[in-house]
């Protein structure tokens, strides 16, 4: 078992790193990752999103839908349960935490419609229908993995921004081309295995 | 066809979705937060330039902080006496006195009267070239006049002019970002209605200054001696008005060996003889 969970870690944290090898959550990978610190706040609101929808929609499936042989209905019932529990849990922050709400608030509504949460709830029940420990951890790693990438994309660019860059390239072209870098540097991990 | 199965899909994401608008509905009540409706009208008073000059980390931050009793209803220094009397109103208090600031450069070696220590052919940043030896000028602290602040003014209100960075008044809005922005610290936020302000901000001694600048203070004293009001004094071996008690006479501008006090030309005068002659007779009090 702690074979299979290094196993997970290390596939959803390098091998299979949701940015920079699956291509899920580049909107907020591109357009939160300016500086340090707010991508640093967007990698942990997504953590706790992830790990709180991978618990919840592996219940919803394995209790409501396989039992009426709905399987189909997974997309849009996860959809459903991630908006519901983003507005729950933003709510609940509000009024609970106030000082977690000013560093995440702004970054969970932007969560609710990511398609990082939704994959990683929609191959949860793919890869690991049977375990609810595995698909809390993948969800969690996962995320964990988002984090590294947006963190280490932040750096790069308040690097960058003190750099001479040809005026063509100024902004978002140099951002995709150094996404497109970090991403061959992450399929460089691509055949490695537990 | 198996109605079955449909009645079930209906049920289930049906059911869901009532149970998670129940939830929210029920969640909104008990997790209600009381928000004070004078946060949201002062935020519409507000310029929402969100430039973080009064301190908050934005106008909807400075907004909660005013409700909250924390800030003062006269911290806008963008939107100045009007936003602050409408915040007043709002919140049922006196607006009190708006200081109008407006940003100066406090260094006035331009590219003829400072001595450069080598050819900078980097970044065109200030900040880039402070960290090699100090930057290119020879003066640690004079201005780099590679436009770090004019790239960070979002009003377009500063220049630089032949190597020396130079404010606008007039479009000026006093938000701090250049000042926060200068890696030499060579900017401040003075009152707008002072018209003389000091061209250095050198701290060595006046015989190191007047091997690299022509136009640096030196420390002689003569401004302070020249004042009637005691509001110049050499600080740091280099002249510092304390605006308080200047009454913008001018005499200290004129009595500086270097030129290194400027003195702007009084509003609506003409920069002809005539200004000469008001700028001589100092202000009664």
């Amino acid at each position: 078992m702690a074979v299979q969970i290094i196993s997970i870690l290390l596939s959803a944290l390098l091998t299979e790193n949701f940015v920079m090898v699956k291509f899920y959550g580049i909107c907020p990978f591109l357009g939160v990752s300016k500086k340090v610190d707010t991508a640093l706040g967007m990698g942990m609101a997504v953590t706790f999103v992830m790990a709180l929808a991978s618990a919840i929609t592996w219940l919803a499936n394995k209790f409501l839908l396989i039992p009426f042989g709905l399987d189909y209905l997974q997309t849009i019932l996860f959809i459903l349960i991630i908006a519901g529990l983003v507005q729950f849990v933003e709510m609940f922050i509000k009024k609970s935490m106030p000082s977690l709400y000013s560093a995440l608030g702004i970054y969970l509504p932007l969560i609710t419609t990511n398609c990082a949460v939704l994959g990683v709830t929609l191959l949860n029940v793919q890869n690991y229908p049977e375990s609810f420990l595995y698909s809390l951890l993948y969800g969690i790693f996962a995320a964990l993995g988002f984090t590294l990438a947006i963190v280490l994309m932040a750096g790069i660019r308040e690097a960058m921004d003190e750099t001479s860059i040809p005026k063509p390239f100024r902004g978002f072209p140099i951002a995709l081309i150094t996404a497109g870098l970090m991403s061959i540097a992450f399929m460089g991990f691509s055949g490695f295995s537990i | 066809m198996d109605f079955g199965n449909i009645i079930a899909a209906v049920c289930v994401v049906g059911g869901t979705g009532l149970i998670f608008g129940l939830l929210l509905a029920f969640a909104s009540h008990v997790f209600a937060v009381e928000v004070d409706e004078r946060t949201e009208k002062i935020l519409e008073c507000l310029p929402g330039a969100n430039c973080g000059s009064c301190g908050y980390a934005g106008c909807g931050a400075y907004a909660q902080a005013v409700t909250d009793g924390e800030a003062p209803v006269n911290g806008c220094t963008v939107g100045k006496a009007p936003v602050a009397a409408k915040i007043a109103e709002i919140m049922g208090t006196e607006a009190g006195e708006v200081e109008d600031v407006v940003a100066r450069v406090m260094c006035g070696g331009d590219c003829a009267n400072s001595v450069y220590k080598y050819d900078y052919e980097g970044v065109s940043d200030c900040v880039a070239a402070a960290r090699y030896a100090g930057g290119l000028k020879r003066c640690e602290s004079g201005c780099l006049g590679l436009g770090h602040c004019v790239s960070v003014c979002r009003f377009g209100a500063i220049s630089v002019v032949d190597g020396v960075a130079v404010v606008d008044a007039d479009k000026c809005q006093a938000c701090g970002a250049c000042v926060r922005a200068c890696p030499k610290n060579l900017i401040q936020l003075v009152p707008r209605s002072n018209r003389h302000w000091v061209l250095c901000s050198n701290p060595e001694i006046g015989r190191y200054v007047n091997q690299y600048c022509k136009k640096g203070c030196i420390g002689c004293k003569l401004c302070e001696k020249a004042c009637h009001f005691d509001a110049i004094h050499v600080v740091n071996n280099h002249a510092v008005i304390d605006y308080d008690k200047c009454k913008n006479c001018g005499l200290c501008a004129k009595k500086c060996p270097r030129g290194v006090i400027h003195a702007e030309p009084r509003p609506g005068a003409k920069p002809a003889a005539d200004a000469e002659k008001t700028e001589q007779t100092p202000v009664s009090v």
